[in-house]
């Protein structure tokens, strides 16, 4: 049935597979905007925007009247503002550089999405294939690497800018970004410790993170996020940090920076900034499922292949290999959105630390706890594991 | 004045960690996350105005549909921002109607680009024939759009009751000849 796409040369296949994924993040990047400004009006008892509609849409009966409440058209209104607008340079700024910044911004936030697997599905030989753009073995790693090479785009923009808030906001960005690097990383590698036992073939990859979390019994199907929730709290506030929100946004902190490394600019570009914030929060939180919560599976202790077995009582085609990724991309996907929501409700929830409160989170509060998380669990991971 | 020192706690384990109260600023967002709105939804729903709201001056009629403003031009004296010209003018002969009526404006005009809505032209007013009524938005393209003239100014207004039916009393005095 699609012998034809597996004809297509690789190279052909694999760009089409990297729009596919581009033309999924970059909508939900936009309508991650839209969420941000309803959940932001409903916390604030508020109904948000509700006002833009496009006739014929609203010509429907009951679902246009839905849609227009719901602000979908805001998004589309807020973006092609964002398009058409002038796109101005100021003339005090070194032009070159930028224009690189907010491209920089941009690269390795869509280029992190090829190392984290998004779904998965069972050959005919009952193997969990995972699904993603490049199913690598060094997941994490690739991950970390390219993820913090967006700070140098804040470091390029606020430099270019030639202004003095935008400076000041790029050097708190890589000050930032580089102590919570740390703890981050030193909380995940317990998971990995773990999921490389003795005698196992070892891996970075996400898929036997995931694998591991969907073992039968109890310790086996629980998630990492409980066995590990010292780990999983370093990560995900580490993760809060290094996606520069609430309540670790001093990098934008408007009321001190004016907007920080994005002061002077507008229209695309800013958009651009925009839209590599919120793609590296859809990746952090994906890692974050994938590594805490489970990845593609429906609950705890409930694994995507128990969860097909289920549905194969009563519905014939539950074992079809593409249902059963559509099933499991759905699956995460939903995971990923409620991490976003829980992002944007953390934010209207904290007030910003400060910048000195920030640093003595990281580096005088995160970091050691990190160091005795890691400890504790390598020896009693080596007590368990033999 | 005796000094209350109070006794500062220090904070415990869990208070420093700053957890249960992050958990407790979640509860408390959700619980207003899924609350009912409180907001009203402007050009559709409308505020309830409270009495004694004072919103755009008006010039209101009597009940028997005569102006009331005799031109006296005290507002137009003690308006502070001087939103208010009065042009004084009499009362045609041939308005039967009117006949008892002292005097009438020529013209009345209101600045609303000037007004400060403070009401002190309602106050002053010794025949209640000025009103800040309920109307809260007024708006317009050009500066001339702003002046409310008389005629704008009645028909904003509308016919208030009248407790004291100045004019009719005028009127019944004379044809009975029961002088003050």
């Amino acid at each position: 049935m699609f012998d034809f796409y597996f004809e297509i040369p690789l190279v052909i296949r694999l760009i089409l597979q990297g729009l596919a994924v581009i033309m999924v993040i970059f909508p939900i990047a936009g309508a991650c905007s839209m969420a941000e400004r309803k959940v932001a009006a409903w916390i604030q008892d508020r109904p948000g925007p509700n006002r833009a509609v496009v006739p014929w849409v609203a010509w429907i009966p009951f679902f246009g009247k839905f849609l227009q409440r719901l602000g979908v058209f805001h998004v589309m209104a807020d973006g092609g503002k964002m398009l058409f607008k002038e796109d101005s340079l100021p003339g005090h700024v070194n032009k070159f550089y930028f224009v690189l910044a907010p491209i920089v911004a941009m690269i390795p936030a869509l280029t992190t999405v090829v190392a984290v697997p998004f779904g998965a599905y069972f050959d005919a030989a009952g193997k969990l294939i995972p699904i993603g753009l490049a199913p690598l073995d060094i997941g994490m790693l690739a991950v970390f690497a390219v993820s913090s090479l967006g700070v140098y785009s804040a470091i390029l923009a606020g430099w270019a800018s030639n202004s003095k808030y935008p400076f000041l906001g790029s050097v708190r960005a890589s000050a930032q970004l580089i102590s919570y690097e740390l703890s981050m990383t030193l909380a995940v590698l317990p998971v990995f410790l773990w999921v490389n036992a003795p005698g196992t073939e070892g891996t970075m990859g996400f898929a036997r993170v995931v694998e591991f979390q969907s073992q039968p019994g109890f310790l086996g199907g629980m998630w990492f996020g409980f066995l590990m929730p010292i780990s999983a709290f370093i990560f995900l506030v580490a993760l809060f940090a290094e996606t520069n929100r609430q309540p670790f946004d001093t990098v934008e902190s408007e009321s001190d920076l004016v907007g920080s490394f994005h002061t002077e600019y507008g229209a695309f570009k800013w958009g651009l900034f925009f839209v590599a914030e919120y793609s590296h929060m859809i990746v952090g939180s994906g890692v974050f499922m994938l590594l805490f919560g489970g990845g593609w599976n429906p609950l705890p202790w409930v694994s995507l292949a128990t969860a097909v077995d289920f549905l194969g009582t009563f519905l014939p085609f539950a074992h079809v290999p593409l249902f059963v990724g559509i099933l499991s991309i759905a699956i995460f996907m939903g995971k990923v959105l409620a991490m976003i929501f829980f992002f944007m409700w953390v934010r209207w929830t904290l007030p910003r630390f400060r910048y000195d409160q920030v640093m003595k989170i990281g580096w005088q509060k995160l970091l050691p706890l990190s160091i005795a998380n890691l400890l504790f669990y390598a020896i009693a991971i080596a007590l368990i594991q033999k | 004045m005796a000094v209350i020192t109070v006794e500062r706690k220090p904070l415990t384990f869990l208070e420093r960690t700053y957890l249960p109260q992050i958990a407790g600023g979640l509860k408390t967002t959700f619980k207003h996350l899924i609350a009912p709105k409180k907001t009203l939804e402007y050009p559709e729903q409308r505020p309830a105005i409270p009495v004694g709201y004072r919103g755009v001056p008006t010039l209101v009629k009597d009940p028997n549909g005569r102006e009331k403003c005799v031109s006296c031009q005290l507002c137009e004296f003690v308006c502070p921002p001087k939103a208010i010209r009065i042009t004084p003018g009499e009362i045609p002969a041939d308005q039967a109607d009117r006949a008892h009526v002292e005097k009438g404006p020529q013209a009345f005009d209101i600045d609303m680009l000037r007004c400060i809505y403070c009401g002190l032209c309602q106050e002053v007013c010794p025949e209640e024939a000025i009103f800040l009524q309920n109307q809260f938005s007024m708006s317009g393209y050009t500066r001339a759009e702003m002046v409310n003239h008389k005629d704008r100014l009645y028909e904003l207004g509308g016919t208030l009751p009248d407790a004291h039916h100045k004019w009719d009393k005028k009127k019944a005095a004379e044809e009975h000849g029961n002088a003050h």
